[in-house]
């Protein structure tokens, strides 16, 4: 118990990841988890606006119970498999952070900073959640696909559109992290 | 009932997710800073294993369940839709250190604040499907 407890390392993460992609193909499907943003529009009645929203929503059935699944994972694992939420993050970046204004850094799984809930009654904070979701939507289905469809399963079948897309995710998150984190915060 | 395998994925997913800590804000801040190799070692041996695996799905080696040949559908080319698209995706992923995977993993951490997110990342492929034929590829 005390392995499953502790924080996993990559080289148990990253095959683990492997495994389910495996798992989704032999079961007849892909990888991948931003195309559901769309099938929420679909089924939000987004198809009465733009045609882009015409598919049968139905064929997607298995990846809506798939991000279900994913949802009761994170459930599972925050309330039963961890003795300790702290990160154990490099002494350097603890630093980084303080220097950000980001108090005890790695002490809680997410920062209060961005994730406390009186930060939904703040202009800053709400406006941060709202933008970065928005751009986390829009670039994932201008770009077609995500850190899962591009990064994982695109790289690895060694498609081209797969590796443009992985720099750009990493260029837009190094723009952020090095360049507009100190405006903003 | 012919779905319950694809919600036992998802939980074995949720559970890699977060046991790894790669949704944890603080990880994805790290990895910007190339202050740890932990998310470099997750993504790069799930692709490595991945390249091992789409191999032979393509020669015919492994088959799905119902022994039909496994095929990778090709993704959409174009330079201006992944460098443009990925890199929005990019500022957003750092931002909220959360990909559309994580997003879900962190609904089942219990974080509120994560809805908003979802909400807004909705909202953000809405838009997309309005455009997307105004957009250059």
């Amino acid at each position: 118990m005390e392995i499953i407890t502790q924080p996993w390392p990559w080289y148990v993460a990253g095959p683990a990841i492997a495994f389910v992609l495996f798992l989704l193909f032999y079961f007849g499907r892909s990888f991948g988890v931003s195309t559901n943003l769309e099938t929420f529009c679909t089924i939000g009645g987004a198809g009465k606006i733009s045609d882009h929203f015409k598919t049968d929503w139905k064929a997607r059935t298995w990846s809506l119970v798939f991000v279900v699944g994913i949802v009761i994972g994170g459930f599972i694992s925050s309330n039963y498999l961890m003795n300790s939420q702290a990160i154990d993050l490099n002494p350097q970046t603890v630093q980084d952070l303080a220097e950000l204004g980001f108090a005890s850094a790695g002490s809680e799984y997410l920062p209060a900073e961005i994730f406390s809930t009186d930060n939904l009654l703040s202009l800053k904070g709400i406006g941060i959640l709202v933008v970065a979701g928005l751009f986390i939507g829009f670039g994932t289905r201008y770009a077609s696909g995500c850190t899962s469809g591009h990064a994982i399963t695109g790289l690895s079948s060694l498609q081209l559109p797969s590796l443009v897309a992985t720099i750009g995710f990493f260029a837009g998150g190094l723009i952020m992290t090095w360049f507009l984190f100190p405006l903003i915060f | 009932m012919k779905y319950i395998k694809f919600l036992i994925v998802g939980i074995l997913f949720g559970i890699i997710l977060s046991k790894s800590e790669v949704v944890s804000w603080y990880r994805i801040y790290e990895m910007f800073k190339f202050q740890s190799f932990h998310m470099y070692g997750v993504i790069g041996s799930a692709v490595g294993i991945g390249i091992i695996l789409m191999q032979l799905f393509k020669r015919g080696i492994i088959k799905d369940f119902q022994g039909n040949p496994i095929k990778v559908k090709d993704k959409k080319k174009g330079f201006i839709r992944t460098f443009v698209g990925g890199s929005i995706f990019g500022l957003g992923w750092a931002l909220v250190g959360a990909c559309p995977g994580p997003i879900f993993v962190l609904i089942g951490h219990g974080a509120i604040s994560i809805l908003i997110v979802l909400l807004a990342a909705t909202l953000g492929a809405f838009i997309y499907g309005l455009l997307s034929k105004k957009l250059p590829s």
